[in-house]
């Protein structure tokens, strides 16, 4: 077993497992707290598929910039811990249950059947992921995407302000 | 088992339990902020499919994508928080059962 494979199977277990324990946390801070555990093994998952700028961006967007702004809300609410939802079974329970045994399988098959004629990471790869390979594509043939996001951000941060804002 | 790098299939599957997860949190909370981490959960899950069609093919366009959709991920968290503030302002709670007044 190469080292990438060992890391890739480290990330996972942690990513699931913070991932698990962000939706199941009572307490939003330490939900929160998982969530960025989680942005960060996300990343080393981007470095083993050799995507290197994607795997900044990762950390930059979302542990720091959104995950600072979640945070912040839940200090401003001073939200405390929740209590559990009030339980209905039945057919939700039966199609839930039914779903995730349909996951299992998928998961179950692709696991354990024979490792041969797989797809595998094809050698140019370390190359695509680059910011420079990016750039050159993001600002060739996406720059009018781009610029429209540069819209779309404005769009969000008068709307932000208009929503939050007592009296404009 | 010995492999020597990882399949794309392991990537897919693990995508699939991430975004599972995430499905599970919005359809379970109460909490608007944790519906919205969720919300996030899942919105990585697709990401990580996206990048590992891309690293796999040897297409730029799937990171591309993948800056896209943080760049609304941002907005979103921006817009969503706002919300979240107007409404503990306006019914002094977060709990998304407690606010019904549009739904029939």
């Amino acid at each position: 077993m190469s080292v990438t494979v060992l890391l890739f199977g480290i990330l996972a277990v942690v990513a699931v497992a913070s991932g698990i324990s962000t939706v199941m946390s009572r307490n939003p801070v330490a939900s929160a707290m998982s969530l960025v555990l989680h942005f960060f093994t996300l990343a080393g998952i981007y470095l083993t598929l050799q995507a290197q700028f994607i795997a900044a961006v990762q950390v930059l967007v979302y542990a720091g910039a959104i995950m600072v702004l979640v945070v912040f809300m839940i200090m401003l609410l001073n939200v405390g811990r929740e209590e559990q939802m009030r339980e209905n079974p039945g057919y939700r329970t039966i199609i839930g249950t039914a779903l995730g045994v349909m996951l299992a399988f998928q998961v179950g098959k692709t696991a354990f059947t024979d490792v041969a004629g797989r797809h595998v990471l094809p050698p140019g790869s370390a190359v695509t992921g680059t910011t420079e390979a990016l750039g050159e594509t993001l600002f060739k043939m996406y720059l009018f995407p781009f610029e429209a996001v540069s819209l779309l951000l404005l769009v969000a941060v008068v709307g932000a302000v208009i929503l939050a804002k007592r009296k404009i | 088992m010995n492999l020597q790098s990882v399949p794309l299939e392991y990537y897919l599957t693990l995508s699939a339990i991430l975004f599972v997860i995430g499905a599970v949190g919005v359809l379970t909370r109460r909490n608007a902020i944790i519906i919205f981490m969720s919300i996030e959960l899942m919105l990585n899950a697709v990401n990580l499919t996206l990048v590992a069609f891309s690293q796999f093919f040897g297409d730029p366009g799937g990171q591309i994508f993948v800056f896209f959709v943080m760049a609304v991920a941002a907005a979103e968290a921006a817009v969503g928080l706002a919300i979240v503030l107007a409404l503990f302002r306006n019914k002094q709670t977060v709990y998304v059962d407690e606010v019904n007044i549009m739904k029939w």
